[in-house]
Formats: C-alpha cells, sequence, structure tokens
C-alpha cells in the first residue's frame, strides 16, 4: 500500500490507483481552479478534458486519471 | 506494423497482424491495455472476450506494447512522436492503423463544471482506477445503453443509483426494443441489464436540467419536460453518446465525414498505408470495433481472404449501430439547456453569452479563446457542433499538450531514441501495471 503526499499531507492509499482516484479518495474535490476560480475535479476519466491536472513530484499538467500512484509521491492541487 | 490505441479494435488489429507474421508495436495511453470498455484496474474481473483478445496480445512475442500518447505525426516522412512518462520517441511506420476510439460527447448545463458532475464512462473509468463509490448516491443521465451498462457496474460496486435518466422518449426506445429482436444476443444482453438494474429507476424521456452545489455536487434537478424534481446525490454521471477520436487521422490528412474517419470494408482509409478500426470510425459498439480490428488486421497482413470472412459480421454490426444512433439522438430540450451564464469552454471559461456573439468555430476561437485551452476544443468542441453546428477547423500539433522536450525529439540522436526504446519495452515487457509505470524520476 503506497503511502503518497497530498497537499503536503501523508496519505495511504490501495495499491494500482490512479493520482485521481487517490486525491478523491482523500476527500479533496478541488484539483485545481478554472480562470474565474470555479473548483474543477476529473470529469472524462479518460485523459481529455485535462481537469484532473496535477502537480506531481514538481512537474505541472499531470494528467491524474492516468497516472497510477508510486511510493513516495508528491501530489499537489493548484 | 504501429497501432495506436489498444482497446478492443487495437487489440484485435494487433493480435491478427502478428498473428500474420508481421511485428507489431502498439500505442496507448493507459497505464493499461483494454481502452475504455475492458479498462482494467486494481481487481478487475475482466469478461471473457477481454481475457482472451488480452491474453492472446501479452502472449505474443511479436507484439510490443508502448505506454504514451501520440502528439505529432509526419504523414510524409511515416512517423509519429510518442510522448512517454520520460522523454519521448519517433516511431515510424509501414502501415499504421488508427484505432483511437471514441470519448464521450457532453452536452452543457448549467452546474456541470461542479465537482462530482463527470461522464458516464468517466465515472466508470474512475471507479474502475479506484475511485471509492460505495454508498455513494449517484444519478446517471445523458443517452444510450452506455447509462444503464455503467449504473449496472456503478450498482455492483454498491454505489446508490438513485435514478437513470435517459433523454429518448418512451416512443423511440420501445421501437429500439423491437428492433432487438433481430439481434438476439443483443436482446439478452439487455435483458440482463435490465434485470440487474429492477432496484433503480429507469426514466425515459427524462433528463437534468441543472447541477447545484456549493463547491461540490449536492443536488441535480431533472425534468421529464412537464415536471422537475430534485435528487440529492454525490456523483451525476452525464454524457450523451460518444464522439469519435479523430484528430490524429485529421492531422495525417485522412478523409473524414460527419461518423468519424471514411473507411472501406477492408478498413482503408483514404491514404495507402493508413488502416483505420474502431469507434474512431464511426460509433458502433463492441462488436464492430472487434470485427474491424480483425479486418484491419488481416488486411494489413495482405490476408483478404479472412478479411472478407468478417464482412457479414461487420455489415451487422453496422446494421444495429445505425438503429442505435437513431434510437440514442439528442432531443431538442437537451441542445438548450445552457443559459448565457454557463460555461461551455471548460479550458478558457468562455460562457454561452459569449459564444452567442460570435457565429463560427474560427470566430470564437479567436475572440473568446474558446476552444484554445489544453483540451484543445475536446469537450467543447463537439458540444458546440450539436447546438450550433459548428465545425472545428484543421488540426495542428501538438495534439495534446506536449512538454518542450518532446517536441524536439525529432532532433534526437538516434543512440538517445534507441535507449528510451529500449527502457520503455523493458518497463513494458511484463506488460501488466507495475511494468507500465514510469521509473522514479531523476532528480539531477
Amino acid at each position: 500500500m503506497p503511502s503518497v503526499c497530498i497537499n503536503g499531507i501523508p496519505v495511504t492509499v490501495p495499491d494500482g490507483i490512479t493520482v485521481a482516484s487517490a486525491v478523491m479518495l482523500a476527500g479533496e474535490f478541488a484539483f485545481r481552479h478554472s480562470i474565474s476560480g470555479e473548483p474543477r475535479a476529473p470529469f472524462c476519466g479518460m485523459g481529455i478534458c485535462f481537469e484532473c491536472r496535477l502537480v506531481i513530484d514538481g512537474l505541472a499538467h499531470a494528467r491524474s486519471c492516468q497516472i497510477v500512484v508510486r511510493e513516495g509521491m508528491d501530489i499537489r492541487t493548484t | 506494423m504501429l497501432i495506436i490505441g489498444a482497446g478492443p479494435a487495437g487489440l484485435a488489429a494487433a493480435v491478427r497482424c502478428a498473428e500474420g507474421g508481421r511485428s507489431v508495436s502498439i500505442v496507448d495511453d493507459n497505464p493499461d491495455i483494454g481502452g475504455q470498455i475492458w479498462r482494467g484496474g486494481p481487481g478487475i474481473a475482466k469478461t471473457r472476450d477481454a481475457s482472451e483478445w488480452c491474453t492472446k496480445l501479452r502472449s505474443n512475442n511479436r507484439i510490443s506494447i508502448l505506454n504514451g500518447r501520440v502528439i505529432s505525426a509526419d504523414r510524409a516522412l511515416q512517423r509519429v512522436t510518442v510522448e512517454l512518462a520520460e522523454g519521448a520517441l519517433v516511431i515510424a511506420w509501414s502501415t499504421l492503423i488508427l484505432a483511437t476510439g471514441a470519448r464521450e460527447l457532453f452536452l452543457p448545463f448549467p452546474g456541470w463544471t461542479l465537482p462530482g458532475v463527470v461522464g458516464v464512462g468517466g465515472l466508470q473509468a474512475l471507479v474502475k482506477s479506484g475511485l471509492p463509490i460505495a454508498n455513494k448516491r449517484v444519478v446517471v443521465a445523458g443517452s444510450g445503453p452506455l447509462l444503464l451498462a455503467v449504473a449496472s457496474y456503478l450498482s455492483k460496486q454498491d454505489a446508490v443509483v438513485l435514478t437513470i435518466a435517459e433523454q429518448a422518449p418512451w416512443p423511440r426506445l420501445v421501437r429500439f426494443g423491437a428492433m432487438l429482436l433481430r439481434f438476439p444476443s443483443k436482446l439478452w444482453q439487455s435483458i440482463r441489464l435490465r434485470v440487474s438494474l429492477l432496484h433503480v429507476r429507469y426514466r425515459p424521456g427524462c433528463w437534468i436540467t441543472r447541477a447545484e452545489g456549493d463547491a461540490r455536487l449536492q443536488r441535480v434537478h431533472v425534468t421529464n419536460g412537464r415536471t422537475t424534481w430534485v435528487e440529492e446525490c454525490d456523483y451525476a454521471a452525464v454524457a450523451f453518446g460518444l464522439w469519435p477520436n479523430a484528430e490524429l487521422a485529421s492531422l495525417l490528412g485522412c478523409k473524414l465525414d460527419e461518423s468519424g474517419v471514411v473507411v472501406d470494408s477492408y478498413g482503408r482509409t483514404s491514404l495507402p498505408d493508413i488502416l483505420c478500426a474502431g469507434e474512431v470510425t464511426g460509433v458502433g459498439g463492441l462488436d464492430l470495433s472487434l470485427a474491424e480490428g480483425e479486418v484491419a488486421g488481416f488486411t494489413a497482413c495482405g490476408d483478404l481472404t479472412a478479411a472478407d470472412r468478417l464482412l457479414q459480421r461487420r455489415k451487422r454490426a453496422l446494421a444495429f449501430a445505425r438503429h442505435l444512433q437513431h434510437a440514442f439522438r439528442s432531443r431538442p430540450e437537451v441542445k438548450g439547456l445552457s443559459d448565457p451564464n454557463t460555461v461551455i469552454c471548460r479550458c478558457e471559461d468562455v460562457t454561452l453569452g459569449r459564444l452567442r456573439e460570435v457565429s463560427s468555430w474560427r470566430a470564437a476561437k479567436l475572440h473568446t479563446r474558446c476552444g484554445m485551452g489544453p483540451c484543445q476544443g475536446r469537450i467543447c468542441g463537439p458540444a458546440l457542433n450539436v447546438l450550433f453546428g459548428w465545425q472545428a477547423s484543421s488540426v495542428r500539433p501538438p495534439l495534446f499538450p506536449a512538454r518542450i522536450g518532446s517536441l524536439l525529439a525529432e532532433g534526437a540522436p538516434r543512440e538517445r531514441q534507441w535507449q528510451l526504446y529500449e527502457d520503455a519495452m523493458e518497463r513494458g515487457d511484463s506488460c501488466n501495471n507495475d511494468a507500465l509505470q514510469r521509473r522514479p524520476l531523476d532528480r539531477s
């Protein structure tokens, strides 16, 4: 069961889940904020809409719905 | 032989090609093979069909699987640039099979951008990827048989599916049901589905008019055109059918029509070395995708006789697909749900009010930035096509937001290319989730 950091808080998540699911599992529903400040969360679930984008290990624009969690990942919403 | 997309069509094509003696590389941007309908994930049991095809693929030494995304393509040089988790590869083809599948069609309504409003296949994908759904209240809405399939899946995961709102009216569904008598296996499938959902309210002729909530979804308003009621819920899964992912085909110069990429009965596009199979040629469901995938695989190997044997199956599947499209087409009301303040382009927050001031897709892009965000119009484009009849303008690379390093990949030295390829192959060798994950970042 990998342990990841979501906005600085360590969370243990099931093996093999995507980052998007891990963040929602951790109760975080605002993945990013839109241009006009609306909170947004995963929408299409298949890597097309980019609403799920997060900063993963320092790299922005990661499509979290298509990335599987790894031990020690640093995940941040924007 | 290069195949883009490892859903049913891509898998079937890869297996038939490899059985025909060709060496095949298949590229997909998901962590596992199977596309949307056969999406894998932790503890997901596959259907027998899915297991068989995935096993055939994984056990064939001539097939290598690459986890990456095509960001650009060069028709003349016959090559694509694939962005990987780390780095990018330029891959040349002698024959290319596009099996890029379809995405969901979303018709905007007030509140559709709230966290918790998701696609229908989208919610299934999220749940299969680990989203907990047990005891969560879900409204499934929009149109098409996918609503039932997903509602059934969610129910089995212990979600509380409050209602299924199908916008197609009863008379159309009854006629569709009668037509199913001609397709016994489909009829049986539908009956099984409906029986698995007897505890859920299935409401034809109903649709969601708005979603509300404080920072996330809390309730939706549902109507049948006469009365409206409220459903308190945690998720609303809403989509109105599928739309082909034809952007790569378009970039390459393949001819498209209103259904998708134009192909003949052997899967050949308007370009000699490019074949196409599956939902991207026109939404038609699993059986058609498999048939088309096999046909494309046989055609690519030059075995037209084997392809011929599948033509009848393909024709039948196409006929069924046409009935489906007709039965579940969008009624006028669901095209008019948005108000002037409803965001249409989610990437750039462009509202309907602003879009009404322009008269074409191109003008919208220029004046409002609609379609210029990360999704490059994949979400708002189809919606505006349905709402206003706007045609998206030509596709340009990169097909998706890409790292600058990936765009420069074509200039990378060959040794670097080979190293990346070997690393990617090594990671993908056991062809499962673990192997397809990226390696730890090199922080130097």
